[in-house]
């Protein structure tokens, strides 16, 4: 496998492609435009289809209706960006339509700050749009897991039928490192998948004696015997069973040098390879430290906290890119309050240094 | 004496849909004349419609074809995505004139400007049906709604907003029309116009938009006879009808 020298946005656009993806639509938003540019160039040369939309809200229903005909499709964009695909988001989980939708995040409240941040964990995780429905959300933490993770994204997304978010953020996406970049996915498998969804559910015109295909409000389950349609409550239902289903077998952690730890930092993304080098420094200073790390924010890892003996850990350190803290209420929740959390946090483009994640762990240390 | 059948219900439009439309209104005329349209280009097997929000989403149930539930003013968006994934389906967007007009004015005016290859069928009514008779872009200067009760008035409203002619502002739409469905005449001028912006799309022309002149007894307050002598003294003065463009 070739190792490329390349920037977070040319291997997430890649990656995509190579997953299949042959519809992306978006609209220039900073810390990600290096994104919709890739696809510019390169979805010509494999048959796919690349379009600047009016806006972002224009953007994510064009990948809604690409989807709902059943082809592996794409959209991204940033923080604010984000919050106005919210609608198009919304409406994907209702029809229950596999598509990918990437954050790459930066400061926020409103337009925030163009530099990177992590202030999006509670849209990502509780509320990407109206109606309390979930994505599985990927958050990777170096370019090689960016594109891995894409890659990875367009499978759940059809293995589920519902979309899934890429949660990276403006240091991922502007950096450059080493990559191996996934395997392209043969057109025939492609082809194959695409005839798949079109037997099934995706829309292609009607065929004498056969259900129609909606993409609308009933979907994800067949209706019941002698129903035109789900109620919104079966709907509801259904759905609710698969983000329970996601909690058994889509929960992916990393724990990292937990053995005998005494603290623990909890962090995700670039804000956990940060720690790692942290952990590294105050492990050689005899510092039992480690962390467990979220891969996917959506579903939570709860167990791995929930492990936790409050008997060993003296605490919890929350390390994110946001003030305040948003990660922390899920590891309240899963230690239920047993271990004292503190946090170390940056925001709207100042970054966590390793120097400031010692210090405040040697603080629980001394307490 | 030989039988010969001289009309049947269109293949899209079932006996006993699940949803109807108020006595009088023409959404249920505009629907028949496009599935008669689609059975006589032998297209309905690979026809998708992209439904708006409001009495325009009621298609939904009303056509059966393969269909998709826009958000509201997302449908040009949203055919845009299908029809250039799938270029071998027919896919049109069937709205209303709030849909399609205000909320989604952009998704209207840019997939029409990339001369996106798909069909917009919008129906000019005035109002917001569905939600209770709001004013629209297009209620007339005068014309009373729940959220204009002593009329629209330019000075606080603007006025009415011409769809088809910002359309036709644009280098890129193939086909523009507005047609009305108030009389026999006119159904059969609009069928036709339809015919040719579907036969367009077939042909890979580009945009084709068909602005259809509606009515709402419900909310115009008045018997579907009434609206018929309204639209004639009132609707189709401000709105002119005709085939505006045709390449």
């Amino acid at each position: 496998m070739e190792r490329q020298f390349l920037k977070g946005c040319e291997a997430i656009a890649e990656s995509a492609v190579r997953a299949g993806c042959r519809f992306y639509a978006g609209y220039p938003i900073t810390p990600q435009n290096e994104i919709p540019e890739y696809f510019a160039r390169r979805m010509p040369e494999v048959g796919g289809v690349y379009l600047q939309g009016e806006s972002e809200v224009a953007s994510v229903n064009m990948v809604y209706g690409a989807a709902g005909g059943g082809t592996r499709c794409m959209t991204s964009s940033a923080s604010c960006g984000i919050s106005l695909k919210a609608e198009g988001m919304s409406y994907m989980a209702m029809a229950r339509v596999p598509a990918v939708v990437l954050n790459a995040q930066r400061g926020g409240p409103g337009v925030g700050d163009i530099r990177p941040a992590q202030q999006d964990y509670f849209q990502a995780t509780k509320a990407l749009g109206n109606g309390g429905f979930q994505y599985i959300v990927l958050a990777p933490s170096t370019i090689q897991e960016a594109a891995d993770m894409t890659y990875e994204a367009f499978d759940l997304a059809d293995k589920y039928r519902n979309p899934v978010m890429v949660l990276t953020d403006g240091f991922t996406a502007a950096m450059m490192e080493p990559v191996v970049l996934p395997e392209q996915k043969s057109e025939e498998e492609l082809a194959a998948i695409k005839a798949a969804k079109k037997a099934d559910w995706a829309l292609k015109g009607k065929v004498e004696g056969q259900p129609l295909h909606k993409i609308s409000f009933n979907a994800g389950s067949k209706p019941p015997q002698g129903k035109f349609m789900n109620t919104g409550e079966d709907r509801n239902k259904t759905d609710a069973a698969m983000y329970e289903l996601w909690k058994e077998e889509e929960v992916r952690y990393e724990e990292y040098r937990l053995d005998n730890a005494e603290v623990v930092i909890a962090a995700y993304g670039v804000a956990a390879r940060i720690s790692a080098t942290a952990i590294n420094i105050l492990r050689a200073e005899g510092y039992k430290v480690g962390m467990i790390r979220p891969i996917r924010v959506n579903p939570f890892p709860e167990k791995p906290y929930a492990a936790l003996d409050p008997a060993k850990v003296k605490g919890i350190l929350v390390v994110e890119h946001s003030i305040p803290s948003q990660m922390i209420y899920d590891v309240k929740l899963a230690t239920g309050n047993t271990i004292q959390i503190d946090t170390c946090l940056r925001s709207c483009g100042e970054i966590i240094s390793r120097d400031q994640i010692v210090e405040d762990v040697k603080k629980i240390f001394a307490k | 004496m030989e039988e010969v059948k001289v009309y049947s219900r269109a293949s899209s439009i079932p006996k006993n849909p699940y949803i109807g439309f108020c006595p009088g209104c023409m959404h249920s005329t505009t629907f028949k004349v496009i599935a008669e349209v689609l059975d006589e280009l032998g297209i309905v097997d690979k026809t998708i419609e992209c439904n708006g929000v409001g009495c325009s989403g009621l298609g939904l149930g009303y056509v059966y074809l393969d269909n998709v539930f826009c958000a509201h003013g997302r449908a040009c968006a949203v055919a845009t995505g299908i029809k250039r994934t799938n270029p071998d389906n027919i896919v049109f967007t069937y709205q209303g004139d709030g849909d399609g007009g205000s909320i989604g004015i952009a998704e209207t005016i840019y997939a029409a400007n990339r001369g996106e290859n798909i069909t917009m069928i919008l129906i000019n009514n005035g109002t917001y049906g569905m939600t209770g008779g709001q004013m629209a872009p297009t209620t007339l200067v005068g014309q009373k709604a729940t959220t204009a009760p002593w009329g629209r008035n330019p000075e606080e409203h603007g006025y009415p907003v011409h769809i088809a002619e910002l359309l036709d502002s644009l280098t890129a739409p193939a086909y523009i029309a507005r047609v009305a469905m108030n009389s026999v005449q006119n159904v059969r001028k609009a069928k036709a116009c339809i015919k040719k912006a579907f036969q367009y799309q077939m042909e890979g022309k580009g945009f084709s938009y068909v602005e259809v002149m509606s009515n709402c007894p419900t909310n115009w307050g008045m018997s579907p006879l009434e609206t018929l002598e309204y639209m004639e003294e009132h609707t189709l003065k401000e709105f002119k009808l005709g085939e505006i463009r045709a390449k």
